[in-house]
């Protein structure tokens, strides 16, 4: 692949926490490459720091040290509104536990990244075509009957289905799922991956960090994190 | 549970508002009654003295006022102080004289509205049915009659035929006792011919109305060179009390340089031009120091609310910081999250003020009603009538003080909400999506 097809790729990325008087080193000098168009699974043990990794690349967390760069562009040089921007356009999160908003319905919080960086003019003025394509991705998802239904009166595939809609809302280049079928069960945890398969045939480029090798089968690519470097490609 | 919150904030927010309503709405109701029932005892503005000797002159100056075209009219009034005693009792009562022409006193003041048998007919307040060859007088009615515990007087059909023993000790224009060595008082007796009612009870428990030239008499005014104790000015409609003032002022000024050095003219030394406000200040700075006293002391009951306010704010970004942190993770923006709350505030505040003014104005209007329930069921009564000159509650809602606390409870909701709001909005998404970390 030539250098032109990556999307996303850090150069020595560091991060470190602090723990009490400890400081714990999560990444210790990361080089990763996403190429567009693939499925990639980043795998690791609990505590390897996948999910600190995956929020690097998709901008809600900033590295200690090192490059991210999104299309060529580092992360870093970002001000607050283009990282916001980036945020919702750019890349769509599908986050193990869900994070669906209690109080939407579900086609509200499938329409909800096009609200967000809208003012209420703007938004009332979308507002037609972000429940058109709600409800497109909805019915691709397999769940047009669930529109109106709350979070809490789903299943967790369902819900993880309607927090897949929900970061494809914008049409993201990168979409990055965390541990996604990891609070399921496995059958509707494969449902889910045969989904995200399905949207990678369709083009669609993804990053997703599991520790289940047998899950991280179903990318195209896998890579390994442990003791906060790849070790494997 | 979050909406439970909600619920309590807007409750919470509702609460001080209905409260505010009451409190102010009944404290500004008061202060305007007491302030509009000093300005009809008063008129617009008054040119007098505190001296019991009173000022000479006086037909002179109001005659030049009488010319002015901002002027409606000019009551001139003495003053003085009498012993009082009703005819065939021993009793003997110390009441402030008030000599006055009842019908331009009427047009000066609210003098003739006070009264209760003559509120139509004026001019005959002073000539008693019984025997017109005696003057008639009118007393202040908690003088005569006894207010009963609802704040009623009992009426009857005609004026209770008294008469009244009047003694006053007249003054010279030096001050002296004017008949010192032979016998010191003057002595007059009137009939008891109406009661009057201004709503202000040191007036109205110890004023005694006669005739104007009785009381000049009495009260030793009425030398060579008649004296009175002030006038009492009413402006023409339109005309501005302080411009007016000023004019009176200005030419009461012009009036005493040109009056300096003929005999009395130094009494013209104590004599004040004051507005209706300045005249009885004594009286209505009182009432206003209650009411500033009950606007501090809600100003912390609003401090109170803000505080509950920015708990339960605080309480429920607490809980939303998952939320906020799914937001950021879509790209909101720190402004947008603090828009979010800020309008989530201003939504708590004014549904809050709203259910809190309605029902405020609900309880307003049947206030009277429910004081005379609690009365009549517990013997309740927030004032209590047989004491304070008050009749009904004041209950007549002002749209500005309306406006004013509606707007300072939406403040207080968006103070409220702003601290806690901002401190989620500066959480980096990885951090808010760590809940309860706020």
């Amino acid at each position: 692949m030539s250098k032109n097809d990556i999307i996303l790729e850090t150069e020595g990325v560091y991060k470190s926490y602090r723990m009490g008087a400890a400081d714990v080193k999560v990444l210790k000098g990361v080089n990763l490459a996403v190429h567009r168009g693939e499925f990639l699974a980043i795998v690791g043990a609990s505590g390897s720091g996948k999910s600190t990794l995956l929020h690097i690349l998709g901008g809600l967390d900033r590295p200690d040290n090192g490059v991210v760069r999104f299309e060529d562009r580092d992360l870093n040089t970002f001000s607050a509104g283009e990282l916001n921007r980036f945020r919702n356009k750019m890349v769509g999160f599908v986050f193990q536990f869900y994070h669906l908003l209690d109080e939407l319905n579900v086609l509200e919080n499938v329409s909800l990244p096009a609200m967000a960086g809208r003012s209420v003019a703007a938004w009332f003025a979308c507002r037609k075509w972000a429940k058109d394509r709600a409800g497109e991705l909805l019915e691709q998802l397999g769940m047009p009957d669930r529109a109106d239904h709350k979070p809490y009166q789903l299943s967790g595939g369902e819900r993880q289905r309607v927090a897949i809609g929900r970061a494809l809302m914008n049409e993201p280049r990168l979409l990055l799922a965390d541990e996604t079928t990891g609070n399921l069960d496995s059958a509707t945890g494969n449902d889910i991956l045969r989904l995200l398969k399905q949207l990678n045939q369709a083009g669609q480029t993804i990053v997703m960090v599991t520790h289940n090798e047998r899950i991280a089968e179903s990318a195209g690519r896998i890579i390994t994190l442990a003791d906060g470097k790849i070790r494997r490609a | 549970m979050k909406r439970r919150i909600t619920y309590f904030a807007v409750l919470a927010v509702g609460l001080c508002v209905f409260i505010v309503v009451i409190v102010m709405t009944v404290m500004t109701g008061l202060v305007r009654d007491f302030k509009q029932k000093n300005h009809d005892f008063v008129g617009d503005c008054v040119v007098g003295t505190e001296s019991l000797v009173g000022f000479a002159y006086y037909e002179d100056f109001m005659k030049i006022l009488q010319k002015a075209d901002f002027i409606k009219t000019v009551s001139p009034v003495v003053r003085g102080y009498a012993l009082v005693n009703p005819r065939q009792t021993e009793q003997n009562i110390g009441l402030e004289v008030m000599g006055i022409y009842p019908v331009r006193h009427s047009q000066a003041t609210g003098f003739g509205d006070t009264l209760y048998y003559h509120k139509n007919d004026v001019s005959r307040v002073f000539e008693p049915i019984e025997d017109p060859n005696i003057w008639g007088c009118v007393v202040g009615i908690d003088r005569v009659l006894v207010r009963d515990a609802k704040g009623h007087y009992a009426y009857s059909l005609a004026p209770a035929n008294i008469e009244l023993t009047v003694s006053c000790f007249p003054l010279t224009a030096k001050g002296a006792l004017a008949k010192a060595g032979t016998g010191l008082v003057n002595i007059r007796t009137f009939y008891l011919n109406d009661h009057s009612q201004t709503g202000l009870a040191r007036v109205d428990s110890s004023v005694i109305y006669l005739p104007f030239e009785q009381a000049q008499l009495l009260c030793g005014m009425a030398g060579p060179i008649k004296r009175v104790s002030s006038l009492h000015i009413k402006f023409k409609p339109g005309v501005k009390l302080w411009d007016g003032c000023e004019k009176v002022r200005s030419m009461w000024r012009e009036f005493t340089r040109r009056k300096a050095g003929e005999s009395q003219a130094h009494l013209f030394e104590t004599v004040a031009v004051q507005n209706w406000k300045d005249y009885r200040r004594g009286f209505i700075a009182a009432m206003e120091k209650e009411q500033t006293i009950m606007i501090v002391m809600f100003a912390f009951v609003g401090l109170t609310t803000v505080f509950i306010v920015f708990v339960v704010f605080y309480m429920i970004i607490s809980h939303k910081s998952k939320d906020i942190g799914i937001l950021k993770s879509m790209g909101v923006s720190n402004l947008d999250i603090v828009e979010l709350f800020s309008g989530f505030a201003f939504s708590v505040g004014l549904l809050g003020s709203c259910i809190g003014t309605l029902a405020g104005w609900l309880f307003l209007l049947q206030i009277n009603r429910i004081e005379n329930w609690l009365f009549e069921n517990f013997q309740f009564q927030l004032w209590d009538r047989t004491i304070y000159a008050i009749g009904d509650i004041p209950n007549q809602v002002s749209f500005e003080v309306l406006a004013v606390i509606v707007f300072s409870a939406v403040m207080a909701c968006l103070a409220g909400a702003l601290v806690p709001s901002w401190q989620a909005a500066k959480l980096e998404p990885v951090e808010a999506l760590r809940v309860s970390l706020l």
